[in-house]
């Protein structure tokens, strides 16, 4: 099940090492964690721009003649819906209506999509919708060695696109909306250009061959170079993404986990005429009780991390809910945490304490984001 | 800039001034880089008694929580004020500004010498 034992490293590691980047494992990747400082990087997304690579993610290509009514049968959303180069969030569910991964969909033609998987679920992702693919007139290829993806995220992403010697886009990219796509060039290989990303900013992600990925990274270095961009690890991707109250699979979603508890019921179409994988188990819904995705917020500078308790009150014996992330937030100043409670604590504004190693930190259930960008 | 080989270290990323009865600690470049941006840091009260390796505070970045182990027995009689206020200080000079506390210690125990230390971090 898990054939990767050796290290893999992008196809961006030799410009990551020179930029003097400390790296992490991320499934059996070695990528990098932060360049100079993770603060200085949250900060550069939210106020100016950030440059990641993500060519760990898996690219999942779906094409044939079923490919929209495969994908509304293998994924919980409808995918038959969505217009050319639109992208939409969706999952991979189990029989039993837990989340195998959470993906995002372009469709890049009318019977062609693009599937993104997290690293870590490459191979439960593209086994299941490999499995799933059985009875439809449909091919699923893993490009995922093939492909680097590369994102650009915050205010200043789109003039710094503008300003990339060698990109073309075939359309005004100012126009792109959000949750769109549309196809470019980087010198002589096509880029998938997608107004999408994971930190709360605008931004695009660009899909790219592998063997231009550092030419473009380098092309967008040099034209971001006056407009505030800076290289970002994923130390700041997760900060970023938790003040946007974005869940991350291993932390807040898994196997055992109902979209409605994390609160992406509406992700799941139960309206959809067609059946899918998990549609029966997603009709029952989670049993009555069970915890739910809530957010926190605390004073001070004592952040409740990943796997503390969070209880009623401040000297209660049995905890009632669990952090699955956690950090002081860069850009509010004070502590943010994504926990499951049980749904008597779950309402909006219960005052409930967490278990900070030893102590019990009073914290308020707050609505998620944490924090959204001004329109 | 303190010279860091003459500086002794444990395993845990501390690294010890001694000067007389009084052990000066703080936390290595190594562990600081390792935690990345530090965010908050809590010491131990003036006139604490500390026994070595046990855990006498926290460091915490955005991404992790640290420990301070005390790396010798005996009693706080200084913590550094300026890196409570200014944690960053732990990143921007770990060997200097971004000392932690100063323990007054009967006995020394063993400690790692710069050389050991950096094998063991293969730096």
């Amino acid at each position: 099940m898990t054939p990767e034992l050796t290290e893999r490293y992008s196809p961006l590691h030799q410009a990551h090492v020179d930029a003097g980047a400390s790296f992490t494992d991320f499934a059996g990747w070695q990528m990098p964690v932060r360049y100079s400082s993770d603060l200085a990087e949250h900060h550069a997304v939210r106020t100016a721009a950030g440059l990641f690579d993500l060519s760990h993610m898996a690219e999942i290509r779906v094409s044939g003649a079923d490919a929209a009514a495969y994908l509304d049968y293998a994924l919980a959303g409808k995918l038959s819906a969505i217009a050319l180069f639109q992208a939409k969030y969706s999952l991979i569910l189990n029989a039993a209506g837990g989340i195998v991964d959470d993906v995002v969909v372009y469709r890049t033609g009318e019977s062609e999509f693009l599937v993104i998987a997290n690293a870590g679920n490459h191979f439960p992702a593209l086994e299941a919708l490999t499995k799933r693919a059985a009875r439809f007139d449909v091919t699923v290829t893993d490009e995922s060695d093939d492909t680097a993806l590369i994102a650009v995220q915050g205010p200043n992403s789109l003039t710094i696109l503008q300003a990339t010697i060698g990109l073309t886009a075939t359309d005004d990219l100012g126009a792109l909306r959000y949750y769109r796509a549309m196809t470019g060039a980087f010198t002589d290989v096509p880029v998938l250009i997608a107004r999408t990303g994971y930190t709360g900013e605008d931004g695009f992600e660009l899909y790219v061959p592998i063997n231009q990925a550092l030419a473009l990274w380098n092309a967008l270095t040099t034209a971001g170079a006056d407009h505030g961009l800076v290289p970002a690890g994923l130390a700041s991707r997760d900060t970023l993404r938790l003040e946007a109250g974005m869940p991350l699979y291993g932390h807040e979603l898994s196997e055992a986990t109902y979209p409605a508890q994390a609160g992406l019921g509406r992700v799941v179409n139960l309206a959809k005429e067609t059946d899918f994988i998990g549609r029966a188990a997603s009709e029952e819904g989670p049993q009555a009780g069970s915890a739910v995705l809530v957010g926190l917020v605390s004073a001070g500078k004592r952040a409740g991390r990943a796997s503390y308790d969070v209880y009623r009150t401040a000297d209660a014996h049995t905890p009632e809910g669990m952090i699955t992330s956690g950090a002081l937030s860069p850009t509010l100043g004070h502590p943010v945490m994504m926990a499951y409670v049980s749904p008597s604590i779950a309402r909006l504004g219960t005052e409930v304490f967490v278990d900070v190693r030893g102590t019990r930190i009073p914290a308020t259930v707050t609505a998620l984001p944490f924090y959204s960008r001004k329109p | 800039m303190t010279d860091q080989t003459t500086l002794q270290y444990t395993a845990e990323h501390e690294w010890v001034l001694i000067e007389g009865d009084t052990a000066t600690v703080g936390i290595t470049a190594y562990a600081a880089e390792k935690l990345g941006d530090v965010v908050f840091v809590e010491l131990p009260a003036v006139g604490t008694g500390v026994i070595a390796g046990s855990i006498v505070g926290e460091i915490e970045s955005t991404k992790s929580v640290g420990e301070l182990f005390a790396p010798v027995t005996g009693t706080v009689t200084a913590t550094n004020d300026g890196v409570v206020d200014s944690p960053e200080l732990v990143n921007s000079d770990p060997f200097g500004e971004g000392w932690l506390i100063k323990v007054t210690f009967l006995e020394l125990p063993p400690l790692l010498s710069h050389s050991e230390y950096s094998a063991l971090t293969g730096e």
